[in-house]
């Protein structure tokens, strides 16, 4: 069982609740869910306390995540695209330290579940359609319709258009998903070959090396992982906002 | 030499004057250049990260246009009744949804009706 590279991704009851024959169960996934929420208000509540002209150490570091932030959305949706910062930037610092959590040894990682990566990419596609249709009622549509094409082949472009419009949120949860399972199985794998070479003499253990240099370097990798990943949610749930705001051009 | 050329007060505190403004542009233009350079060298670090990013896109967005052509495709088979010709149609249009997400994230196809799709990439 100490070599299965699945088991870091079992859901477990802690606090079991069931309400009209459904599982509300408080499970490790809803737990560090949870402390992924405190750390984060902790961190931005914490840090901005001071409020000083010349920021400390906290402080910068909490600038310096909205700013970028802003940054990209600024970029990528224009100055209007601000209104959907407070969403942007909640979507990134969730990710962000559910990410982190997961980098600490026998912790769960949150966005391994593609449940949670599919609702997180179901709230962004939802808010698209919801503003798009609100603001530019039926105009919206114009997004599908590409224009100067012929009348022939009109219909595949929007069927295209269509299906690759859909293909949004799949991607966006599938992408953070499979990065956050793949590294943390790989990691688990490697570490796992370090163990099973280690005990087997002492040929084992000058191979182990191997492995055991490969697990840091990839530790490293992960934690890249982990900000990467936070970042192209948040870069892409600006371009699709920006889709939302300007259908069309 | 005071009166001649329209300069009816002395020259020399007009020049001073004019070597101190001298000396306070030079002074705003070396910051001005200053900055310009701090900004290059962070454009150029951020540059293969974006790149990176860019890479993680690729992969994911093909994937999901053929999954989701497929998962449609399957869905109107079961609704209508048309197996297999729903799975078929559908997975071919999904293939090609799948190329063109993969073409606009990469900027070689301009972003078309859906906007600048392609900015994280350059």
């Amino acid at each position: 069982m100490a070599y299965d590279p699945i088991h870091q991704f079992r859901i477990e009851n802690i606090v079991p609740i069931e309400v009209g024959g459904h599982d509300f169960s408080f499970t490790n996934s809803s737990l560090f869910m949870v402390l992924t929420v405190v750390a984060s208000t902790a961190f931005l509540v914490l840090s901005t306390q001071r409020r000083a002209l010349i920021p400390g150490r906290w402080q910068s570091a909490a600038e310096m995540t909205y700013e970028y932030i802003a940054q990209t959305l600024r970029d990528s949706a224009g100055n209007d695209g601000m209104r959907f910062f407070p969403l942007v930037f909640s979507l990134f610092m969730f990710v962000l330290v559910a990410n982190l959590w997961g980098m600490f040894p026998y912790f769960f990682t949150a966005t391994a579940q593609i449940i949670i990566t599919a609702a997180l990419a179901g709230i962004v596609i939802l808010t698209v359609v919801i503003f798009g249709f609100w603001k530019h009622g039926f105009h919206f549509l114009r997004l599908f319709v590409p224009s100067g094409v012929p009348k022939a082949i009109l219909p595949f472009i929007v069927a295209i258009e269509v299906l690759s419009f859909l293909s949004r949120p799949i991607s966006l949860s599938i992408r953070l998903f499979a990065n956050m399972l793949a590294g943390h199985i790989t990691l688990k794998v490697f570490a796992g070959f370090v163990v099973a070479l280690g005990s087997a003499g002492f040929l084992g253990i000058l191979g182990a090396v191997l492995p055991l240099l490969a697990t840091v370097a990839l530790t490293a990798l992960e934690f890249l992982v982990a900000a990467l990943q936070a970042y192209v949610f948040a870069i892409l749930t600006s371009l699709y906002l920006n889709d939302a705001l300007h259908p069309g051009h | 030499m005071s009166g001649r050329d329209g300069q009816p007060s002395s020259p020399p505190p007009d020049d001073s004057e004019l070597s101190q403004r001298l000396r306070h542009l030079d002074r705003r233009l070396g910051d001005e250049r200053r900055s310009e350079r701090t900004a290059n060298a962070k454009l150029s670090v951020q540059a293969p990260r974006q790149g990176y990013a860019l890479a993680m896109r690729l992969g994911a967005d093909f994937v999901a246009g053929v999954v989701v052509g497929a998962a449609i495709g399957w869905g109107v088979d079961r609704l209508l009744g048309t197996s297999p010709w729903g799975l078929i149609v559908f997975l071919l249009l999904g293939f090609a949804a799948g190329i063109l997400s993969v073409m606009r994230s990469a900027g070689v196809v301009k972003p078309g009706p859906a906007g600048p799709d392609d900015v994280a990439g350059r």
